[in-house]
């Protein structure tokens, strides 16, 4: 009895110590977590770049950024070897875009095309998120203007500023539905001042389907087509198509694509495509985007 | 006797770990530095929501960090550090669970700064390697200040870095934690 007795005792002892070695691998996280609300958490990175390929995406660049943006069309594929499959003409658009907010963009640029300069204002009132009150879409709204720098066509008539402009307004509906996966619609209405005929309208309006699949971490692929409803001339025009892919390489973007259309500003490639796909009027083209931070984060430097 | 003794041990044992405290911290620091000599920039990023919690019973110490909480200097970095190479995404929590090896020459209750090893194991990016490092705890007014350095191969974590930028991202990164607990009232 007596033997039996201390028997337990080392038998507590022994529990007591391998109490002492199985509490290291007890999780003390449980003790201090569990409390936390869920947070609205925007979501990020639904593009890598502010546009898909030619129009703008649900994507915003980050506050205190530039987006530099080389973009380059060549010439059409049914060229052929003569002129090198289009590599031998280049249309080109240079671009500065700004992040001033998280929800709050504007840009500039310049397209050899009709010597064109454009710019924008970009605004999401609502951003796609998670957590409490959070919204399954980003919701933005675009602004944009554009002016030919072309001599007159006909300078011995009465040439006003305003014919060299034409003005664009689209809204953005886009989802980032997975890490792969990406979609957005986005209604446009591009009105020019100036039309070539009188039978031409003034309004078009267009909508965009554009989107986003993942291939990798770094390579991504994506198209960007607008359908125009309204206002598409009787023949000689189509509807814009560009399919391509994102390359990112540490500090820049490549966006590598095919695409029926020269134009590079929403007026030019929405109203102004010429290319057929189905006759391979498609031309190669490449946008270049290399993002510089002008701001730096303050958060990481308190 | 014999068992008297014993019954005194067991007296000892539980009044010692009545003895023993909790303590924690969710605004722990946590430095990341994966920086080498061909960076053109400083490749810095750092975050202040880690949770820590240490028993001084059992030397027990544990972390767990949110990727996502890693704020840079440059957004473009950041990006980059959530999207390409911890994958946050797919792994949103780094976990750390180990002990302090020499816990039993601490004395918790008197002001002071003692050496510590830490070892345990590290879970980044899915991935749990076995680390060991010396660390600095200072025991001040019934708080705990934990600081401690060390380096990880991000390889051992599968952390990848491409070809085109292998020489501008150290192989390396360099965390540096400082946590101030305090007790646990539990």
């Amino acid at each position: 009895m007596k033997k039996l007795s201390s028997q337990f005792v080392t038998g507590v002892v022994l529990l007591l110590f391998s109490s002492n070695l199985f509490a290291q691998d007890e999780d003390l996280l449980k003790l201090v977590g569990g409390d936390e609300k869920p947070t609205k958490e925007r979501v990020k990175y639904a593009f890598k770049s502010p546009r898909v390929i030619n129009g703008h995406s649900m994507e915003f660049l980050n506050p205190g950024t530039m987006d530099f943006r080389i973009l380059h069309r060549f010439g059409q594929l049914d060229q052929g070897y003569k002129n090198f499959f289009g590599l031998d003409q280049a249309s080109m658009r240079m671009g500065f875009d700004f992040g001033i907010l998280q929800n709050l963009m504007v840009g500039v640029g310049r397209s050899t095309y009709k010597k064109e300069v454009d710019a924008f204002i970009k605004y999401a009132p609502v951003r796609q998120s998670t957590g409490p009150w959070s919204s399954p879409v980003t919701f933005a709204l675009v602004s944009g203007i554009t002016m030919d720098g072309l001599p007159w066509a006909d300078p011995n008539r009465k040439n006003f500023f305003t014919s060299r402009l034409a003005y664009y307004f689209q809204a953005i509906i886009g989802r980032k539905f997975s890490e792969g996966l990406t979609l957005q619609v986005s209604p446009t209405m591009v009105h020019k001042n100036l039309v070539q005929l009188q039978t031409d309208p003034n309004n078009i309006y267009a909508i965009g389907v554009g989107g986003r699949l993942k291939l990798s971490q770094r390579i991504a692929f994506t198209w960007d087509y607008s359908h125009v409803i309204i206002g598409m001339p009787d023949s000689g025009y189509y509807h814009p198509l560009s399919v391509g892919f994102d390359i990112e390489t540490g500090g820049h973007v490549f966006q590598l694509h095919f695409s029926n259309s020269t134009g590079m500003n929403e007026r030019a490639f929405i109203t102004e495509t010429t290319g057929k796909w189905g006759k391979a009027e498609v031309r190669f083209g490449f946008n270049l985007s290399r993002v510089f931070q002008i701001k730096k984060n303050k958060k990481a430097n308190e | 006797m014999k068992n008297h003794l014993l019954l005194a041990t067991v007296l000892m044992l539980v009044a010692t770990s009545s003895f023993g405290q909790k303590f924690f911290t969710k605004s722990g620091k946590i430095d990341f530095d994966a920086t080498s000599p061909a960076s053109p920039e400083k490749i810095e990023g750092v975050n202040r929501t880690a949770t820590c919690v240490v028993d001084t019973k059992t030397g027990a110490i544990q972390f767990a960090v949110l990727m996502k909480g890693f704020a840079f200097e440059r957004a473009l970095m950041e990006e980059h550090f959530n999207e390409n190479y911890v994958e946050s995404h797919k792994f949103p929590k780094a976990e750390f669970k180990g002990s302090i090896i020499n816990n039993e020459t601490i004395n918790y209750a008197k002001d002071g700064t003692y050496s510590v090893t830490v070892k345990g194991k590290l879970t980044i990016h899915g991935e749990t390697k076995e680390v060991e490092t010396p660390g600095k705890l200072t025991v001040q007014g019934g708080k705990i200040n934990a600081n401690a350095s060390f380096s990880i191969l991000l390889s051992d974590y599968k952390v990848s870095i491409p070809g085109l930028v292998a020489d501008k991202v150290s192989k390396t990164a360099k965390l540096i934690i400082s946590c101030s607990l305090e007790p646990l009232k539990s």
